[in-house]
């Protein structure tokens, strides 16, 4: 059932690398982000936790579209990233960004509650010890959201597996650049006779987002069991 | 030698407190609500005063009139919290090395077996903080503070969470370490027997003013 022509194998890998991409890039900005959220007060914070929210209800095909407008080669920035080499239209990065962009309110979401979990009496403990407020965020807090923080990367790693509006708008439907498994699945139904192939590119989706739960819910378990410290 | 003298309000509360620490165990001594910990969380930084002075050894480490608000991290006064406060993600040899690790300084293995057989703790340096026992926590979050050569210890009620049992198992320690190590120290407690036997000087506090200082024959009146 799961012999595939070249073309899956193409859009396969490239869902990998587009999601594992767009997990891995924000991250860090996921994890500063749900930090800021979380611990800080400042002007304009319910603006910013509403525009990060903004494409979990937005449909994804005006996120798609924005993207377009903003990013796009004829875009407001896009000719000026063009110019230092940096393009995203019709390339697999800016698969990327969309599948990142769509993902990252539930990044974000995850590693929020869990670094509001985190009791602050051991940052306060941290700091008597000598710990400067950077220290104490990389030895006590992070270690401690670290059960969260995988739920929120698989999450997102999971979500931008299965991104098709933003992505579809924003860089089209290229077999081999930008034509993800879901496009793929989509691309495949439009044409007679291409049922049977789809039906294995949905499996194939289908084991990929049970193993990344599986991991996760592994990971998690193993992950608390450090942190709750037994 | 501390010097403090500070003044803060607290909701409808309002503490002004002026003491000086002595070598040895000084005791913070009230009823719960006088304002003894808010008073040990300003000497560490934690929380800043509205108004005041607190000098350490010739040592500023906050003075309103100067602008001066030394960070927590940079204090060294070490701190056993009431609830010890172990990492929970580290092993016991991993808390008792965070103050060292995080305060530059060398590994010092001599100080290590010094501390651990002081506390008796050796035993249970790769256990996680989660298997440990009430008296054996606070004994680790003694070394801990201990190993980051503080040079000033807060013990904020480090038996209040423990059973009668556990304190009379963990004072001996207290006692050691008040004539082993020479690190002046500060005792928050409410309970008279306990720093009968520990301190040297007292503080009396209520509705967050020194009402009296002096030996501990202060207790035995009151």
């Amino acid at each position: 059932m799961f012999e595939l022509s070249p073309q899956e194998w193409t859009a396969v890998a490239l869902s990998l690398r587009v999601a594992t991409v767009a997990t891995a890039v924000s991250l860090p900005f996921g994890i500063a982000i749900a930090w800021l959220l979380a611990r800080k007060s400042f002007p304009g914070k319910t603006i910013l936790n509403a525009i990060i929210y903004l494409p979990l209800v937005l449909p994804p095909v005006v996120t798609g579209y924005l993207l377009l407008i903003a990013l796009g080669r004829r875009g407001i920035f896009g000719q000026t990233l063009a110019d230092i080499g940096i393009v995203f239209s019709f390339r697999w990065t800016g698969a990327a960004l969309a599948c990142g962009v769509m993902a990252f309110p539930l990044l974000v979401g995850a590693i929020r509650l869990s670094i509001e979990a985190v009791d602050r009496r051991y940052e306060d403990a941290a700091a008597t010890l000598g710990a400067s407020r950077a220290w104490i965020f990389l030895t006590v807090t992070l270690p401690l959201a670290l059960p969260g923080i995988i739920a929120g990367a698989v999450l997102a790693f999971a979500r931008a597996l299965g991104e098709f509006g933003a992505t579809i708008t924003f860089v089209s439907n290229i077999p081999g650049e930008t034509q993800t498994i879901s496009a793929a699945i989509y691309t495949l139904t439009q044409v007679p006779g291409g049922d049977a192939q789809a039906l294995k590119l949905v499996g194939i989706a289908v084991m990929i987002a049970l193993a990344a739960l599986v991991v996760s819910e592994w990971f998690g378990r193993y992950a608390g069991a450090r942190v709750h410290g037994v | 030698m501390l010097a403090v003298d500070v003044d803060k309000k607290l909701g409808e509360f309002q503490i002004e407190a002026a003491f000086e620490g002595e070598s040895g165990i000084t005791a913070l001594f009230g009823p719960s609500g006088s304002g003894k910990t808010s008073i040990v969380g300003m000497i560490a930084g934690l929380s800043k005063p509205d108004r005041g002075r607190i000098v350490l050894d010739d040592d500023i480490l906050f003075d309103s009139d100067a602008g001066i608000d030394v960070a927590v991290h940079r204090r060294r006064v070490g701190y056993v919290f009431q609830d010890g406060r172990l990492f929970p993600h580290l092993s016991v040899a991993r808390n008792l090395d965070y103050g060292r690790w995080m305060s530059g300084l060398a590994r010092d293995e001599a100080q290590v077996r010094r501390v651990t057989g002081l506390l008796d703790i050796g035993a249970l340096l790769e256990r996680r903080p989660g298997a440990l026992s009430g008296g054996e926590r606070q004994r680790v979050a003694l070394g801990r503070a201990l190993l980051m050569r503080p040079r000033l210890l807060l013990l904020d009620e480090p038996l209040a969470s423990l059973d009668a049992a556990r304190k009379r198992e963990i004072l001996p320690y207290f006692e050691r370490l008040r004539d082993e190590a020479k690190v002046p120290m500060i005792y928050v407690s409410h309970d008279a027997e306990e720093v009968r036997r520990l301190a040297s000087r007292v503080v009396l506090l209520a509705g967050g003013r020194v009402t009296a200082t002096g030996g501990v024959k202060l207790l035995s009146s009151s």
